[in-house]
């Protein structure tokens, strides 16, 4: 069971949500927790757990030989990224630009840009109790993300027995990284606030989702501020408003220390329990 | 023309209430260029008028004709993204999965696949009610590259700023600490660090100046929601004291934010209190740093 937390933008919940319904889940039943933010990942500020792996991921960039090569530019001229460029008598590679298509590499008659591996970034995983938690976070000035998140994806599918309860938190936006995040997932929750910005970010949040023909439902965190627009919106669509966050001062403090929240305020529980019905009523779907 | 960048790090922190203040109080004096391109909102603040609009294309997506192909395979051979799967017997480029990056075409022994540019979304200009113009987009849903789109909205505001002869252009920065944010940042005279005192502000604040700190730009710092963790403020501003960063202001937390929001408008517009004349003094902080 897969499930991706979404949000067009980011800064409205989606960390907080992902974080606490997977430690409130996790104490009845083993939950892998993703953080697939892999620009800025922050999942890890509110969990506290322990190390148990980590490993470096890398993509596969060319690189060149010097004393076989031709200077013929058809590596030049075959990637599609300009990731490689004839500079007078050298062939300079720009490994953040590189999608890794292998053209340049496999195209080169003298065979002298063999591919090699460079870092892209890390991957870790900690554990805590039931709760198993997951983060990549990519090197600063890296491009591609969805290499990573890619990879991420493969590490969890070889760690975990399908049947366990996959909670990803997913990069902000609608742009490629979100979309590799979130395809191969059973289910979307999008989160959003009830204002006039949440209603715009949810609308291009729903078309992506509906084009990658994913079940959805939606979370509206900081409930009561704003208007009934958002609400409004869901019940006209016929989209499943799943869970309500109130709008709450303490809310705002325990998250800023970077408290879960789920722990002392109990109407943060009652909703998270809503979402955890519904995940119940989809697994027993799934699995029929 | 002096080029006025804002950004947060992540989002939520009120960095699009902010500059949509800072652009109504520049009235006139002021372009707009909404680089936040992946969540575009400001235009529900500055009731733009779209006048006029262009598609923006960036990429490229592999298609295969069907007529043309003798089901050889290469294609599918060479292509590290998955993209070709075979459906129907047909070889077919699932769009979600294909990378652009030409290699089946350059294979293809029948010239069977052609590579179609990709509309990578659209971008407007509009007269808004500041009386000054505003530069905005939107990026197309699965898209690669915001980046190539926020550096078109900044140049396009840019040169429109340098013929109408305006003081400033203020840029509604990218979120993240990727190429579109470096394409926000890139020419800027001064930035406005958006933040709030909570761990991951704290966090994301420091990753994103590392960021201006490497392109050397001069920075100052809002500190929103100020009163909500005085711990972490305080750890904030001891920060700024040791990067050398302006401490601007601190607003303190405030529902109006959403309010004025929620009515269409700018917080200086509809709050003619304390949040109003915070902010009214940082513009003019702003400006006397820039000058
Ligand atoms: S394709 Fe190979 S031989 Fe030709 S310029 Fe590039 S590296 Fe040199
Ligand atoms: S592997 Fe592809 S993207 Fe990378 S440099 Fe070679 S042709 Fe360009
Ligand atoms: S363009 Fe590249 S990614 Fe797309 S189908 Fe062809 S080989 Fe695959
Ligand atoms: S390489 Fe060309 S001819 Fe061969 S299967 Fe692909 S599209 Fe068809």
């Amino acid at each position: 069971m897969k499930i991706a937390i979404a949000s067009g933008k980011g800064g409205t919940g989606k960390t907080t949500l992902s974080t606490n319904l997977a430690s409130y889940l996790s104490e009845r039943e083993q939950v892998v927790l993703t953080d697939l933010d892999v620009e800025e990942p922050n999942s890890g500020l509110f969990i506290t757990a322990g190390l148990v792996h980590e490993e470096d991921k890398f993509k596969m960039v060319p690189q060149w030989i010097e004393d076989k090569c031709t200077l013929c530019g058809i590596c030049q001229r075959v990637c599609n990224f300009h990731a490689v460029i004839q500079l007078g008598q050298m062939i300079m590679v720009f490994p953040e630009l590189c999608h890794g298509c292998y053209a340049c590499s496999e195209l080169c008659p003298e065979d002298t840009l063999p591919m090699i591996p460079k870092k892209m970034g890390k991957l870790r995983h900690f554990r805590k109790g039931n709760l198993e938690f997951i983060e990549s976070r990519l090197e600063i000035g890296e491009e591609q993300a969805v290499p990573l998140i890619k990879q991420t994806h493969q590490y969890i599918d070889g760690n975990f027995p399908k049947e366990v309860i996959r909670i990803y938190d997913s990069p902000p936006g609608t742009s490629c990284p979100v979309i590799e995040a979130v395809k191969d997932t059973d289910f979307v929750i999008l989160i959003t606030e009830p204002t006039p910005f949440g209603l715009h970010d949810l609308k291009l949040a729903v078309e992506t989702v509906k084009e990658l023909g994913k079940r959805f439902g939606v979370v509206i965190n900081r409930y009561g501020i704003g208007n009934d627009d958002v609400v409004d919106y869901c019940t006209g669509e016929g989209i499943p408003i799943l869970a309500k966050i109130p709008n709450d001062r303490r809310i705002a403090e325990r998250y800023s220390k970077g408290q879960l929240l789920y722990t002392t305020i109990p109407e943060v529980r009652d909703e998270l329990d809503k979402i955890v019905a519904h995940i119940d009523k989809l697994k027993k779907g799934v699995s029929s | 023309m002096k080029e006025i960048v804002v950004i947060s790090g992540k989002g939520g922190t009120g960095k699009t209430s902010l500059t949509a203040s800072f652009a109504y109080l520049g009235g006139k004096d002021v372009i707009v260029a909404d680089c936040d391109v992946d969540a575009a909102d400001m235009h529900m603040l500055l009731e733009p008028d779209f006048e006029k609009a262009e598609d923006f294309y960036s990429g490229e997506v592999a298609f295969v004709i069907q007529e043309d192909c003798i089901r050889c395979g290469k294609c599918k051979d060479v292509c590290r993204f998955d993209a070709i799967p075979i459906i129907n017997n047909q070889y077919v480029v699932d769009p979600l999965n294909c990378e652009g990056c030409g290699y089946c075409a350059r294979v293809c022994p029948t010239r069977a696949i052609e590579n179609n540019s990709l509309k990578a979304g659209q971008w407007f200009v509009s007269n808004i009610k500041t009386g000054s113009i505003m530069v905005h987009a939107r990026l197309s849903i699965g898209a690669d590259n915001s980046g190539k789109l926020v550096a078109k909205v900044k140049n396009e505001a840019k040169s429109l700023a340098q013929k109408e002869e305006k003081d400033y252009v203020i840029v509604d920065g990218s979120p993240g600490v990727g190429c579109p944010v470096v394409s926000s940042l890139s020419g800027a005279a001064f930035v406005v660090l958006v933040t709030e005192p909570t761990v991951s502000g704290l966090h994301d604040l420091k990753r994103v100046f590392e960021l201006v700190h490497k392109f050397n730009i001069k920075a100052g710092c809002i500190i929103n929601k100020s009163d909500i963790n005085t711990g972490v403020t305080a750890e904030i501003e001891s920060f700024l004291r040791k990067e050398n960063i302006v401490h601007l202001c601190n607003l303190p937390y405030d529902e109006s934010f959403t309010k004025a929001m929620t009515n269409g408008q700018t917080i200086v517009e509809y709050d003619n209190n304390h949040l109003a004349e915070i902010i009214s003094d940082t513009w003019e902080k702003v400006k006397e740093i820039v000058q």
